[in-house]
């Protein structure tokens, strides 16, 4: 049985190897894909546009135009000389930032506090104009903490002591990275298995298997195997480039990391192989593909947490391996998180692996009329 | 001898070709070779379930599955003495939407809930809270959020600096001793006022969602015709190379455009997403995004003449890309500079700007225009290299 096995993950290693385009479409781009979304994506706003309309020009408005120009996050800065010209510069998205000091500024600051200052962003990216107006707020912070300072009014009776575990600075690529890694190896895993029975059926060589002595269990194993093998090297070199490339800590248990990913690979590539296994044609499968790999990509909580998803949809996301995987990877790389929680990550993936291996199996036989 | 126009309109049916002007000979090609793709569409239902229902399942999923709304936090709050200042600072809390509180007394076992993500953040009151209420240098309060989130992480810290903000305020009031600041910041949040994240991720899911059904409906038609050999015999018939892309192109045109009209109406309708902008400019920049679409997944299958690489490299170029360059979820201009200029490869990227500003902020040309002409480009170039490669080939 064993050597039926070794000579068919033979011919499915040749399958993929042997064709240059397929091999270089596999290998390739989810290592040049980890480099370049790697510093793509990110959550932290740097470089924001800013430009100030002071109508006030006194000494107090002066100082905290000044101050936002110190900030190196604001950068560059604009003088706009006319009220019209806000809507321009937000409208054609040239600026993140308006900040606004009008005409009665000194006059409210000195005879009846508080005067205002108006802060516009553009919520046409709400989640950047929230982090914006969050750094604009701890300049202005900082201006009423000093004034107060010079002109004796009383101090807050306590102060907020803000800290972060994990990722002290709250870098968004230490959330991302380890998310990639998951997603690369997703990806690649579906992209070897689920047009690999749907290819053979069509060419008619799956037939051609099915009657030779082999036992579903066999073909599913040599389908399965150099998948598998290819997506633990993948996963691999992405590993070590997020480790020594980006720098992201990896502080938990590499072996237990393993073991999540080889057991989250063998589930996608079940669901793969499924897909393949139902498509008529090669076409369906690509179909099967992105129906499973989208969903599974929005719904893992790569971007967006799953507890922001509304109750039902949380519910769904039960059955994704890729929910389970990318809690594996970040909470091993960032969190060291303690084998026992890890474990509890991975058990839930083992049934859809044996599920989704299983209908695959079945299916070589009796999808074929 | 060339027949007198009037002539050919007085005879439609004249079936010798050679009698027909050139410009119609080609009409009839063209015709002939919709009507064939057209057939093959309705033949093969999988089409018309990419363009109608991908969309459909797609948008219900991210529109209600995507948001970066943090709502009902959930909290641990320490507090190791008890005392009428830390129940002030909890009740204030407990009272807020934006939290789901719990009370705990000691920091372990808040500090194990973080750890197992029970709770996105712990505000720890030590014993000697109440007593350094007060004293110059104020009692300290700590937040300890878990930043394995940074994202999730900045919105609690938000969250909780606005909560703590406004004990602050209520406090002074209460003590008799009112702490004004000097100066106050009025927020004004242009084009999304709510600050509904959904407002513009749905457009941006959008542009996604049709860069893949563009290059799904046409990726493999190409490599299909190759591989099975059709492409050999529609080339000795008399149509050109351009007729034969056209043809292809003209049904999943038709057939993406009535899922771009879907899921318009579905973000207007189902998601309450405003429409800003007008409803033609909003046409003609689909119409110039849907080609370029269209022309990459010609590309791709004329490239590589064989279905398997080119549903692997469909799979590869366009969703992950789409997803993370375009601008639709990752802010683009802080991106660092050699990634922002990979970005203008992304067709995606073009449409997704587009569609932003039309649902939010309306027809705003200096955006509309710069990017509408960048997707004309690209969609040029694409069918052009398709076209280039596909007369290459038969060579």
């Amino acid at each position: 049985m064993w050597g039926r096995i070794r000579t068919l993950i033979g011919k499915e290693f040749l399958a993929i190897w042997k064709d240059k385009k397929s091999r270089t479409v596999v290998i390739v781009p989810p290592i040049l894909q980890l480099l370049v979304f790697g510093y793509a994506a990110t959550f932290d706003v740097t470089h924001i546009a800013t430009a100030v309309y002071d109508q006030d020009g006194g000494p107090a408005a002066r100082d905290l135009v000044a101050r936002f120009e110190g900030a190196p996050v604001f950068d560059p800065i604009v003088k706009l000389d006319r009220e019209s010209e806000i809507a321009e510069v937000v409208d054609a998205k040239q600026v993140g930032l308006v900040v606004h000091v009008g005409s009665t500024f000194s006059h409210d600051l000195l005879g009846h506090p508080p005067a205002k200052v108006q802060f516009i962003v553009d919520g046409r990216q709400s989640n950047t104009a929230l982090i914006i107006l969050g750094y604009a707020n701890a300049v202005l912070d900082s201006f009423n903490r000093d004034w107060a300072e010079a002109h004796g009014m009383s101090p807050a009776p306590a102060s907020l002591v803000v800290r972060s575990w994990f990722n002290p600075n709250l870098l968004s690529r230490w959330f991302i990275v380890p998310g990639i890694v998951a997603l690369l190896t997703l990806v690649v895993s579906i992209v070897v298995t689920a047009l690999s029975v749907a290819r053979e059926r069509e060419i008619g060589t799956f037939e051609q298997l099915l009657v030779a002595p082999f036992r579903p269990i066999e073909i599913l194993i040599g389908k399965s195997a150099p998948a598998l093998l290819i997506g633990l090297g993948e996963a691999s070199g992405i590993i070590a480039l997020a480790v020594f490339w980006f720098g992201v800590p990896l502080r938990g248990s590499l072996p237990l990391l393993y073991l999540g990913l080889a057991i989250f690979l063998l589930s996608t590539i079940g669901v793969g192989l499924m897909i393949s296994s139902l498509s008529r044609t090669q076409q369906q499968a690509i179909f099967g593909a992105f129906m499973f790999l989208v969903p599974a990509v929005i719904l893992s909580g790569f971007a967006t947490p799953i507890a922001n998803m509304p109750e039902w949809v949380q519910v769904a996301t039960v059955v994704n391996p890729a929910r389970y995987f990318l809690e594996v990877v970040r909470g091993t790389f960032l969190q060291g998180m303690p084998a026992p929680l890890v474990l509890d990550l991975i058990w839930p993936m083992i049934p859809i692996a044996l599920g989704t291996l299983g209908a695959a199996g079945w299916l070589f036989r009796h999808r074929l009329q | 001898m060339t027949p007198h126009p009037d002539r050919e309109l007085a005879t439609p049916d004249a079936r010798d070709g050679i009698a027909r002007s050139p410009a119609r000979r080609r009409w009839l090609r063209l015709h002939g070779l919709i009507r064939k793709e057209s057939l093959q569409i309705v033949r093969d239902p999988s089409s018309i379930l990419i363009a109608f229902v991908l969309p459909l399942i797609l948008l219900l999923l991210f529109g209600y599955g995507i948001s970066l709304d943090a709502k009902r936090v959930p909290l641990a709050i320490v507090i190791e003495a008890p005392s009428q200042a830390a129940s002030s600072i909890a009740g204030s809390f407990m009272e807020s939407e934006y939290f789901a509180p719990r009370i705990l007394r000691d920091r372990r076992a808040a500090k194990a809930a973080l750890t197992e993500g029970a709770v996105d953040g712990i505000i720890v009151l030590r014993a000697d809270f109440a007593r350094r209420l007060g004293s110059p240098d104020g009692a300290p309060i700590q937040l300890i959020v878990n930043g394995t989130d940074s994202n999730t992480a900045n919105i609690v810290i938000g969250y909780v600096e606005g909560t703590w903000g406004k004990w602050l305020e209520i406090d002074s009031l209460e003590r008799g001793a009112p702490m004004a600041s000097a100066v106050v910041a009025e927020q004004r949040v242009w084009f999304n006022a709510e600050l509904r994240s959904r407002n513009y991720l749905v457009p941006g899911l959008i542009a996604i969602i049709m860069t893949l059904i563009g290059a799904l409906l046409t990726a493999l038609v190409v490599a299909r015709e190759w591989e099975r050999g059709t492409m050999e015999a529609l080339i000795v018939t008399p149509v050109r190379e351009g007729e034969i892309l056209l043809g292809k192109l003209v049904p999943y045109f038709v057939l993406g455009m009535g899922g771009m009209a879907l899921s318009a109406a579905m973000a207007v309708w189902v998601f309450g997403v405003p429409f800003r902008g007008s409803f033609l400019v909003l046409l003609a920049a689909s119409a110039l995004f849907m080609l370029t679409a269209l022309g990459m997944g010609l590309l791709i299958s004329t490239v590589t003449r064989n279905q398997f690489v080119a549903g692997q490299v469909a799979i590869i170029v366009t969703f992950l890309p789409a997803f993370i360059l375009s601008g639709f979820l990752f802010d683009i201009s802080s991106m660092p500079p050699v990634v922002q200029a990979l970005t203008h490869v992304i067709a995606a990227r073009y449409f997704v700007s587009i569609l932003q500003t039309l649902f939010l902020a309306g027809n705003v040309w200096s955006i509309v225009l710069w990017n509408a002409a960048a997707l004309a480009v690209m969609a040029a170039l694409f069918l052009g290299l398709a076209r280039h490669k596909t007369r290459k080939l038969l060579d």
